[in-house]
């Protein structure tokens, strides 16, 4: 082992500001390998791709790629540092990005995107010759076992069959090293199924592949060897058959139990009774019941369908089937509104996204749903909505010169307190919090976690996370989300961390709770 | 040296803050020196007059800059509302009430058919509305197969229309209010200030304005918070036409006819003057008084110029100046320019 990678990385290293994101990973790809890298979110894993794809620059350590002339015990490798995603295409190192369409240019037919790279280099024919696209299209095409209308436009191609041209489009330059960036976010099992055939192909023909995802079933099916990463370092390599998933998974999520640990509660009033309610097609139902005081952490890996629940519960989109009660009233909103009037409150995931109003400063920032509280005959009024903000600021201790600041003024952990203070100022029946410690320092961590535990009472609080430590810390009740569905329950006492790190890895062996 | 860079700051938040005001100052004092008869009562209501018809439609686009759209149909729902009004009177022999309410109607009807455009056909704001503006130049030439309507015309049929413009219709447009002066103030100008005032109210002090802002600073917030995010913007589009349309009322009030040539520079007016109003007390975002203050602007620079004996065909380049040294006031030198 390790003396015929063709691609090897060490000690590389990443900061941006002072905040370092790589802290020296090393990792070998091996020609007609698929390597899986897994890792949670701000693990790292799309810096590394990017400068590995030229498109950032490294902060220190070494990448080497094989020559041409490749030799087992050849140990003489080309030192690889690509300034541009364009040298390390030259060089042999070819990445499909997550987002589909970087990789095709949507109004142009497939012949042309496949040879978009040969049409637009430098010594490019000035003409464009449609008859020698169409052949060396076909070339392209006929190599990688690509069965698509050559003259149809991407946009009219289903997502699986972009992503084909996209990959047959790198592959047009031959790679020794091919990194695939959650490739399966947004085909379904079918089309998936397409691409792993094509992918078996290019591990015959020799390709080094790194493939990132977090889909296990995705990695069962193409896995020869799993790399997991944390907080910037590699946590752990399994490359011993059987591979050891539940292992991997471990290593990713962490498990640096803090002794610190909560004492559980229980509830015995119900306040949300979810009962037989399926997300997506083919997913198994999902039934629950929330109680009042209660804090439950929702976990599962990335793409399970954590923000798909959350979103039904707060009227964003609506299920395919089953019902859902509020304190003893039937719920089914039809809009976020709605949802906001039964008391139902969300703290979406994604604050730049989904939560901060840029042009407003911190008090119109939290106000923002309450609006109709806090005004009569329609005028706001700026007293209450001040106070409000005044009050919230002080009991989540959001660090601030005034209410009057703007959110871009604020670091992370405090913007995310004013999105938890949003919608925590008034009292809600059903807490719904997606992620909220994403990109949250960890003293802000623990005001915004405690705070939730402290308020807990009059309501039911309910947190999506996928970091395993963060639902040890804050919650009461443990669920555990596979494949659109609960698969898991456990009281957060004496917890059998072996079967839940199981159940979110969706081993055979476990079936529900 | 820091405490040097602390004052160059203040000094550039307060060029950022106050830069406009005191250029509209300093234009009105240059023009008063260097314009013959530039401070007088008739040069005053020239200004007013030209003001108020671009301020108001300035305001009613000033809406779909709030919820982050764009609306270009305004000049030409203003020249719609205008024939309209002109051939409910004149053609169709109906009084004051019924021209006015028609051209209301107009004004709703077409920011309905653009919010619904914008909102669940998915154009494009730019586009939507620029389609609009193409159909509604076409559409108030049908009536009358383009011709402008008067009293006395000849209709395509043969007969002579004799209708004529109600006398409290006119009054919209020619009527002045004593101030200080006698014969001093528009009623069009009072209508202004009316708008101007409502629409700064309900902008800044009601919920519903506030949501406005928030949808166009972050449309899935908005969302997130409960807020019928579609509807806030079909709404922005129909403030924004019905504004328009009363800008049309009060150009045919002024007219006295239907004018096919009249109101071809209303939209550069009044988008100028709104963009310009970003810029006035470093608000960085659309806002109903710097789109007022704007206009004032756009007013008192054509009045100066025409004064000056400058070429109309100067006028154009030098708003479009204007407006493009106001925009890098907004958004490069406040630095807050995220839109």
């Amino acid at each position: 082992m390790g003396n015929n990678a063709v691609f090897r990385v060490h000690g590389l290293r990443k900061s941006f500001g002072h905040i370092e994101v790589l802290g020296g990973v090393s990792l070998d790809l091996h020609a007609g390998e698929v390597t899986v890298l897994m890792g949670a979110n701000g693990a790292g894993k799309s810096t590394l791709v990017k400068i590995i794809s030229g498109v950032y620059e490294r902060g220190g350590g070494t990448m080497s790629l094989a020559g041409n002339d490749f030799a087992p015990q050849d140990f003489a490798l080309q030192d690889f540092a690509p300034n541009t995603p364009a040298e390390a295409i030259r060089a042999g190192v070819v990445t499909v990005h997550q987002n589909i369409n970087d990789g095709v240019v949507a109004d142009l037919d497939v012949a042309t995107n496949l040879t978009l790279d040969r049409l637009s280099g430098s010594g490019a024919p000035v003409l464009f010759n449609p008859g020698r696209v169409r052949r060396e299209a076909k070339a392209v095409a006929d190599r990688m076992g690509l069965a698509i209308d050559l003259r149809a436009r991407i946009s009219d191609l289903s997502l699986a069959d972009r992503q084909m041209v996209a990959i047959a489009r790198a592959m047009a330059h031959q790679p020794k090293v091919l990194i695939l960036d959650e490739p399966t976010s947004s085909l379904s099992s079918a089309e998936a199924d397409r691409l792993f055939a094509l992918l078996d192909r290019l591990r015959e023909h020799g390709v080094a592949i790194l493939y990132i995802s977090h889909r296990m079933s995705d990695i069962r099916r193409l896995a020869d060897r799993i790399v997991s990463m944390r907080d910037g370092v590699i946590s752990g390599v399994f490359d011993r058959k059987p591979l050891d998933y539940e292992g991997a998974v471990n290593a990713m999520l962490g498990r640096k139990i803090h002794l610190d640990r909560i004492v559980a509660r229980n509830s015995a009033r119900p306040v949300l009774t979810i009962d037989g309610l399926r997300i997506a097609q083919g997913a198994r139902p999902i039934s629950l019941t929330l109680g009042d005081g209660e804090v439950v952490a929702i976990t599962g890996l990335v793409g399970v369908g954590k923000t798909a629940l959350a979103e039904t519960l707060f009227g964003v989109r609506k299920p395919l089937s089953g019902t859902m009660m509020l304190s003893g009233k039937p719920y089914a909103p039809g809009s976020t509104g709605e949802a906001i009037a039964a008391g139902v409150f969300l703290v979406a995931k994604d604050r730049g996204e989904n939560g901060i109003v840029g042009d407003f400063n911190i008090q119109e920032n939290i106000s923002l749903p309450f609006h109709r509280r806090m005004s009569r005959l329609g005028v706001l009024k700026r007293r209450i909505e001040r106070a409000t903000a005044r009050r919230q600021i002080q009991e989540l201790g959001i660090v601030c010169r005034s209410e009057k600041d703007e959110m871009s003024a604020l670091s992370g952990g405090n913007q995310q307190k004013v999105m938890v203070a949003r919608w925590i100022s008034q009292a809600a029946k059903l807490f719904i919090l997606d992620e909220p410690f994403q990109g949250v320092d960890i003293s802000a961590r623990r005001d915004i976690a405690a705070k939730l535990r402290a308020s807990a009472n009059g309501r039911a609080t309910l947190l999506f996370v996928t970091e395993l430590d963060e639902a040890l810390e804050t919650a009461d009740r443990i669920l555990v989300m596979s494949e659109q569905t609960i698969v898991g329950e456990h009281r957060n006492a004496d917890i059998d961390l072996e079967r839940l790190l199981a159940e979110v890895a969706g081993g055979p062996l476990h079936s529900a709770a | 040296m820091s405490s040097g860079w602390v004052r160059m700051a203040a000094a550039r938040d307060h060029a950022i803050r106050y830069g406009f005001i005191v250029l509209l100052f300093g234009l009105i004092a240059y023009f008063a020196v260097a314009a013959d008869g530039f401070v007088s009562p008739q040069s005053a209501v020239f200004i007013f007059q030209s003001v108020a018809i671009t301020g108001v439609l300035a305001l009613g686009v000033t809406a779909t800059l709030v919820v982050g759209g764009f609306d270009l149909s305004i000049g030409s729902v203003a020249t719609s509302a205008m024939m309209a009004a002109a051939y409910v009177m004149v053609v169709l022999e109906q009084n004051a009430v019924v021209a006015v309410v028609a051209c209301l109607a107009i004004g709703v009807i077409v920011g309905l058919i653009n919010g619904w455009l914008i909102v669940y056909m998915r154009v494009p704001d730019l586009l939507a509305t620029l389609g609009m503006m193409f159909l509604l130049v076409g559409l108030q030439r049908i009536p009358t197969e383009g011709r402008s309507i008067a009293t006395g015309m000849t209709m395509p049929d043969g007969s002579v229309a004799n209708g004529t413009f109600g006398a409290g219709f006119l009054a919209l447009g020619r009527h002045r209010f004593d101030f200080f002066i006698p014969n001093l103030i528009p009623v069009s100008v009072v209508v202004l200030l009316v708008l101007a005032v409502l629409i700064w109210f309900f902008l800044e002090y009601t919920r519903f304005g506030r949501m406005m802002y928030a949808v166009g600073s972050n449309e899935r917030a908005a969302e997130l918070a409960g807020a019928p995010v579609k509807a806030y913007k079909i709404w922005a589009y129909v403030i924004s036409g019905v504004f328009a349309s009363i800008g049309g009322i009060l150009l045919a009030a002024r007219l006295g006819r239907g004018d096919i040539a009249s109101g071809n520079n209303l939209l550069l007016d009044a988008v100028a003057a709104a963009l310009i109003g970003y810029a006035v007390l470093g608000a960085a975002k659309p806002n109903a008084f710097g789109t007022a203050v704007g206009a004032v602007f756009v007013g008192v620079l054509l009045q100066g110029l025409t004064m000056m004996n400058a070429p109309y065909y100067t006028q154009d380049f030098i708003k479009g100046l204007v407006l493009v040294v106001a925009l890098v006031f907004t958004f490069a030198l406040s630095g807050r320019g995220k839109r």
